[in-house]
């Protein structure tokens, strides 16, 4: 079938996504700060969606937060990408997904140099050999990983047994997409939607039943800016940026928010805490922060997954009063147990934003 | 002895990041860090475009270069295709190579990021890990992340993690030979030489300030005048 008018112009902003067998490359921040959303991912993929997906546990860091700091150069970047490259071909598959938005434009990023200087690729070969003995293939597809759950979203949808819609009112929920920078600023045809039309994100909550809010400030930074959040002097360029978005998003009334970066997820989170504290403003309704998930967090959610056996205890942000609204049963005593049922004590309140006691 | 724009030049970032640029201001207009300091890529860029040596060395040792989150908004931007962003990239290079960057107070933060970040990296295999992001340094974290922290093993096992342990799953740990590898790439690669020239030149500056590394470490990552806001 030809298209025409939009729907041409729309196929001009998908990607091709590979369907099955992933080698997938974790990610250095979401361990860090959501350890559930890499467990849930995956058990998503294997167990609900019947798909292969390899890991190898000698990959390692691809040092994007390094090298963006300036004190990784670029040829060691691209030489530790390159063995990564190489656990994928020994692996035997041809189709990358890597978890970490940084990674994902630094793949994109070295793939686009070797495509502009083959010497460089043919350098960074020798390297790869001269330190350890590997050779590689370039994928065939890059991808992701919220581009394969934006692929299956329909899949999805149809294993679903919560909508976001308010239970009480019928009412669609109102999510806030966020997209990291580095998922298509830099490279728009390597991202659903380019970097204009961001889609992988709304057209989740979209076919989940939601409501996607466009707001001025959609395509703004979260404000991580790498040395400008991890040395203290200077987190107020970071704080400052996630502010300006909470002050645009706030008047849309949203109900969550979602970010496919580790990262951004995690500012967006801990920065409407620390707004909190520092000039005593909320962001959400009745004095709650604006809850925020990854990606996963979301999918696994509508997919009727314990809260705490995927990580929501460990955000800022009181995850409740959201899951009160979606109707999903939770039982609030285990939300501070260990894995044997013991209590693990309970974080200290803040002094404005509210949280579930 | 090449000159420094002549070294710019062969820069692969600097290559794919300059092109013509016409002086819009379009990647001012969309840049955070332009937003919150006196930081004015179109400025910056402008100053790279004349090919003054004196102006490019002025730039390695000032507060200009140090301002930009590496975002890459500007890319998105450019009409006509330069990226502002790389350009920085080439810079902040050229003046770690040059220890130009000992000079400006944003600059000397190299040293923490160093300490900080290339360590996990060489030590760990990862950029970060939760023990790195002890509550005391990041209060902005606030009292979540302290239960987490304070509870870290039993939590991260309830979230199927595998921390700090041998074989796959969520911050596992490097095996030996893994982490063998990441240190030969970083020895052929120049990455070794790179930091350790980081390192050297941090130390010296230290020296010249009368105070011990551990002292400057901790002045450059907690330090700011306040005279960096637009």
């Amino acid at each position: 079938m030809e298209l025409t008018g939009k729907e041409r112009i729309w196929q001009e902003y998908q990607k091709e996504i590979a369907g099955d067998n992933y080698f997938y490359a974790r990610s250095c921040i979401r361990q860090t700060f959501f350890p559930g959303s890499e467990w849930a991912y995956l058990d998503i993929l294997r167990n609900k969606l019947d798909k292969r997906v390899t890991e190898d546990p000698k990959h390692t860091t691809c040092t994007g937060i390094g090298y963006h700091t300036d004190v990784v150069p670029a040829e060691t970047t691209m030489t530790v990408v390159a063995r990564h490259f190489a656990l994928m071909t020994e692996a035997g598959c041809e189709n990358i997904t890597p978890s970490c938005i940084t990674s994902f434009g630094l793949y994109t990023e070295i793939l686009d140099t070797w495509e502009h200087h083959p010497e460089i690729e043919e350098k960074i070969r020798e390297f790869l050999w001269k330190a350890t003995k590997r050779e590689f293939k370039k994928p065939a597809n890059l991808a992701h990983t919220s581009d394969i759950i934006y692929k299956f979203r329909n899949e999805i949808a149809a294993l679903a047994p919560h909508r976001l819609r308010d239970v009480h009112t019928g009412r669609p929920l109102r999510g806030v997409d966020h997209i990291g920078c580095h998922y298509a600023k830099m490279f728009p045809a390597k991202g659903i939607g380019g970097a204009e039309f961001p889609a992988v994100l709304s057209g989740l909550i979209q076919a989940w039943g939601g409501e996607s809010v466009d707001y001025p400030e959609r395509r703004h930074c979260c404000g991580f800016g790498f040395r400008n959040y991890l040395v203290m002097a200077n987190r107020g360029f970071s704080v400052a940026n996630s502010k300006k978005k909470f002050e645009s998003m706030q008047a849309y009334e949203p109900d969550f928010i979602v970010a496919n970066c580790p990262g951004c997820a995690m500012f967006l989170d801990k920065w409407q805490y620390t707004l909190s504290e520092m000039e005593g403003v909320t962001y959400g309704q009745h004095g709650f922060g604006i809850p925020v998930f990854t990606y996963e967090e979301l999918t696994a959610l509508v997919l009727g997954y314990d809260p705490w056996e995927i990580g929501l205890q460990m955000h800022q942000v009181a995850v409740e009063p959201f899951l009160d609204k979606i109707g999903i049963a939770y039982d609030p005593e285990a939300k501070y147990l260990n894995s044997r049922g013991e209590s693990m004590g309970r974080p200290a309140c803040p002094t404005y934003m509210k949280v579930i006691k | 002895m090449s000159t420094l724009l002549e070294r710019l030049k062969k820069n692969i970032h600097f290559e794919e990041g300059m092109n013509s640029c016409m002086n819009c201001g379009v990647c001012t207009a969309i840049c955070p860090a332009a937003e919150f300091y006196d930081y004015d890529p179109r400025r910056l860029v402008d100053a790279v475009q004349r090919e003054n040596e004196e102006s490019i060395r002025e730039l390695l040792r000032s507060e200009q270069i140090w301002y930009c989150g590496e975002c890459m908004s500007c890319k998105t931007r450019c009409p006509r295709g330069n990226t502002p962003g790389l350009v920085v990239m080439a810079l902040r290079q050229l003046s770690q190579e040059e220890g130009c960057f000992t000079e400006s107070e944003k600059g000397r933060q190299q040293y923490a990021l160093k300490r900080v970040i290339a360590h996990n990296i060489l030590e760990r295999g990862y950029c970060i890990t939760p023990d790195l992001v002890k509550p005391e340094m990041h209060p902005e974290q606030g009292p979540v992340w302290e239960w987490v922290y304070a509870h870290m093993d039993e939590l991260y096992e309830r979230m199927h993690a595998n921390l700090k342990q041998a074989g796959p799953g969520v911050l596992r740990q490097i095996d030996d030979d893994s982490m063998q590898e990441l240190h030969r790439i970083f020895e052929v690669t120049g990455g070794m030489e790179y930091m350790e020239r980081i390192e050297q030149c941090s130390v010296k500056k230290a020296e010249e300030l009368g105070t011990t590394p551990e002292e400057y470490f901790i002045s450059v990552y907690t330090e700011n005048n306040g005279r960096h806001g637009n």
